[in-house]
C-alpha cells in the first residue's frame, strides 16, 4: 500500500523566486526504508518538510501538485491528523526540544501527552524507547544539558515513542559516533520492518547502502536518480553532480582500470560486496 | 608552536569529571585527529588549549603561555577555535564584517586585515558573498563562514570541532583543501571528527579518547588500524582499513592510492608464487 504519494510537486519558500522542489513525484509503500542522499541545497530538507506537512501548514509559500500521507491530502489535513500519521526528527536537535520540561524523560512524555496516552501507559512507552535509542541512563537529566550525539539521540526518541505511521528523519546521526551511527541506522531499520515507514536524509553512504530499501538522489530541487541502492550508489552522474561515492565505490572504480576489480562485476557499496569483488579480482589464475 | 598537556583533569559544575588526567605534546605544525564517541571528553580537552576551559588540576601550555595566567582573548592570538555550530559564533551583519572582526580584534593593520579577510574568503569559497548576511546563508555555507572567521586571524594553532558534519562530499573537500593549505604554512591543525574516512585522509597524528584519557596517540596508520582498543570508544576504523582487514592484509592503508598499491602487490605475489593457490585466508 502506498502510503506517501508526492505527484508533480513544485514548491517555493515565501519571497524567493526559484523553486525548493521542482516537480517531484514520489511513491513509497508500507515498511518501506527510503534514503535521500544530495549536496548541500538540494532541497532534502524541504522534502522532509514537505512530507511532514511543515509544508504548507508552517511554512507557507506556494505547494503545487499533491501531497498525500495515509490517504489524506496534506492541504486539508488537520494538525491532529498529521502529527498521528507522520513524526519528524529535526537535523538540529536543539530545535526539536520542547522547553517546557525539566527532564528527558518528561521530554520523550511531552509528545504522548499531547496525544491524550493515558497515564498509565506512558512510562513504559517512554522507558521501552528510552531502551531502544539508548538513552536509558539519561532519564534524569535535564534535555539541554547533553553532548550534541546524546540530544540527536533523545530527539529520535521523542519522535519514536509516538508511534508515528511515517518515521521523517533529516540527517539524524550527524552528530553521533561511529557505533552510534550504526546502532541508530539499526534501530530505524528495525522500525521499517515493523511496518513503520521511514524517509530519511543521511549523507554516510556506507549506512544508506547497507541498511535502505531504496535511494532518492535529489539534485537541485529535482530527483535526479532513484532505485535500489545498488542502483544509485554507483550511478556515474553521482560523481558529475558532486554527490561522491563511498571508498569502497571509489576504489572499485580506480582498481577496475587496472582489472584488480573484476570488470564485469558491478561496482561495489558495500564491505561485503567489496570484499567478494576484490577477492576475485586479486586472485590470478 | 606547541602545546602542552600535563596530567589535565577537568570536571564540570556538579561532578561529571570529564577528563582524568591527559598528557600529551602536539608539536608545531603537526595534523592531529581527535577521535572518539560522543561523551568521551574531546570537546573538553580543545577548549582547554584556547583558554574556554581552565584544568581543575594540571595544566595547559601553548607555546610559553600557561593558559591559567593567560587571558582568553590574548590565547585568541595563537590558537584560533572553529565551533561545532556556526550558529554559536557568529554574529555580524555581513560575511566580509564578520571575517574581518578577528584580524582587527587582534590589531592588524588595516591592509593586513584586508588581505587576511580576502585570503580567508578565497580559501573557503566565500568570494563575491563578501556582503551577505551570513543568516541568510544555509548552514553548510554559515559553517564555511565561522571557519573564515578564525582562518583570518592567522593563528599558528587552528581547531575544528566536528568541521564535516552535515557537510556534503564538495564542502568536505573544500575543507581537506584548507586543511592542506594550512599545513603548507606550518600550522598546527587540531580536528576532532567522527569521520573517520576524512581523518584518514588528512591527519597525520591520530589520538583516541575513552572516558577522559587518552587510549590510543599516534601516526594514523597505526592508530586506525586498531580496531579493537577503537570499540572501546565507539569507533570503527575506516571503510578502507576494514576491507584490508577483511582481505587478510597487515596493512593499514588510508587512502585509495595505498589501497590500490597494496592491491597491486597482492596481486604481484601471487604472480610469482608459481602457481599457488589465493594468498588470502578465508
Amino acid at each position: 500500500m502506498v502510503i506517501v504519494d508526492l505527484q508533480h510537486v513544485t514548491y517555493r519558500y515565501p519571497m524567493t523566486e526559484q523553486s525548493a522542489l521542482e516537480d517531484v513525484s514520489l511513491h513509497i509503500e508500507e515498511g518501506e526504508f527510503v534514503a535521500v542522499i544530495g549536496p548541500n541545497g538540494a532541497g532534502k530538507s524541504t522534502l522532509c518538510y514537505t512530507v511532514a506537512g511543515f509544508i504548507p501548514h508552517f511554512f507557507k509559500g506556494e505547494l503545487e501538485g499533491t501531497v498525500e500521507v495515509a490517504g489524506v491530502e496534506s492541504r486539508q489535513a488537520s494538525l491532529e491528523q498529521r502529527v498521528r500519521s507522520v513524526g519528524l526528527v529535526f537535523q538540529n536537535p536543539f530545535n526539536q526540544i520542547s522547553g517546557a520540561k525539566y527532564t528527558v524523560f518528561e521530554e520523550i512524555a511531552f509528545g504522548l501527552e499531547n496525544l491524550g496516552v493515558s497515564r498509565a501507559e506512558m512510562p513504559a512507552r517512554v522507558e521501552q524507547v528510552m531502551a531502544l535509542t539508548g538513552i536509558t541512563d539519561l532519564a534524569e537529566r535535564s534535555p539541554y544539558a547533553l553532548s550534541g550525539g546524546q540530544q540527536q539521540r533523545v530527539a529520535l526518541a521523542s519522535i519514536l515513542v509516538m508511534e508515528p505511521k511515517v518515521l521523517v528523519l533529516d540527517e539524524p546521526t550527524s552528530q553521533l559516533d561511529p557505533v552510534g551511527t550504526r546502532e541508530v541506522f539499526g534501530v530505524i531499520r528495525n522500525m521499517a520492518l515493523r511496518g513503520m515507514t521511514v524517509l530519511m536524509v543521511e549523507h554516510k553512504l556506507e549506512w544508506v547502502a547497507a541498511f535502505a530499501d531504496r535511494v532518492i538522489a535529489l539534485e537541485n530541487g529535482r530527483i535526479l536518480a532513484e532505485g535500489t541502492p545498488a542502483e544509485v550508489l554507483t550511478d556515474e552522474r553521482l560523481l558529475e553532480h558532486h554527490f561522491g561515492f563511498s571508498r569502497y565505490t571509489l576504489a572499485a572504480r580506480e582498481g577496475r582500470k587496472e582489472a584488480l576489480w573484476p570488470p564485469d562485476r558491478r561496482l561495489p557499496v558495500t564491505l561485503d560486496e567489496a570484499e567478494t569483488g576484490f577477492r576475485e579480482g586479486l586472485r590470478r589464475p | 608552536m606547541n602545546i602542552e598537556v600535563e596530567d589535565l583533569h577537568f570536571s564540570y559544575p556538579g561532578g561529571v569529571e570529564a577528563l582524568r588526567g591527559i598528557t600529551l605534546r602536539i608539536e608545531g605544525g603537526e595534523l592531529v585527529a581527535m577521535v572518539g564517541q560522543n561523551g568521551s571528553g574531546k570537546t573538553t580537552l580543545v577548549k582547554h588549549f584556547n583558554g574556554l576551559l581552565q584544568p581543575s588540576r594540571g595544566c595547559v601550555r601553548v607555546g610559553d603561555w600557561d593558559t591559567r595566567t593567560v587571558s582568553v582573548a590574548r590565547l585568541a592570538s595563537r590558537v584560533g577555535y572553529v565551533f561545532q555550530n556556526p550558529d554559536d559564533q557568529l554574529f555580524c551583519k555581513t560575511v566580509a564584517e564578520e571575517v574581518a572582526f578577528g584580524p582587527r580584534n587582534l590589531g592588524y593593520a588595516p591592509e593586513k586585515v584586508e588581505q587576511l579577510v580576502r585570503r580567508a574568503l578565497a580559501w573557503t569559497g566565500l568570494t563575491g558573498r563578501e556582503g551577505t548576511n551570513p543568516y541568510d546563508l544555509s548552514p553548510t555555507w554559515r559553517k564555511m563562514v565561522a571557519l573564515a572567521a578564525v582562518l583570518s586571524m592567522d593563528t599558528p594553532v587552528v581547531i575544528f570541532d566536528e568541521p564535516t558534519t552535515g557537510q556534503d562530499w564538495q564542502s568536505v573537500a573544500r575543507m581537506a583543501r584548507v586543511i592542506a593549505m594550512l599545513r603548507e604554512e606550518g600550522k598546527t591543525v587540531i580536528t576532532i571528527t567522527h569521520d573517520m574516512d576524512f581523518c584518514a585522509e588528512n591527519f597525520t597524528r591520530v589520538i583516541a579518547l575513552g572516558g577522559g584519557q587518552v587510549l590510543l596517540d599516534g601516526p594514523a596508520d597505526e592508530v586506525l588500524g586498531e580496531a579493537e582498543i577503537l570499540a572501546q570508544t565507539f569507533v570503527e576504523p575506516p571503510q578502507l582499513v576494514r576491507l584490508a582487514r577483511r582481505l587478510g592484509w597487515k596493512e593499514t592503508p588510508l587512502t585509495i592510492p595505498v589501497f590500490l598499491d597494496a592491491c597491486r602487490r597482492s596481486v604481484r605475489k601471487e604472480d610469482g608464487a608459481d602457481g599457488a593457490e589465493r594468498r588470502f585466508d578465508t
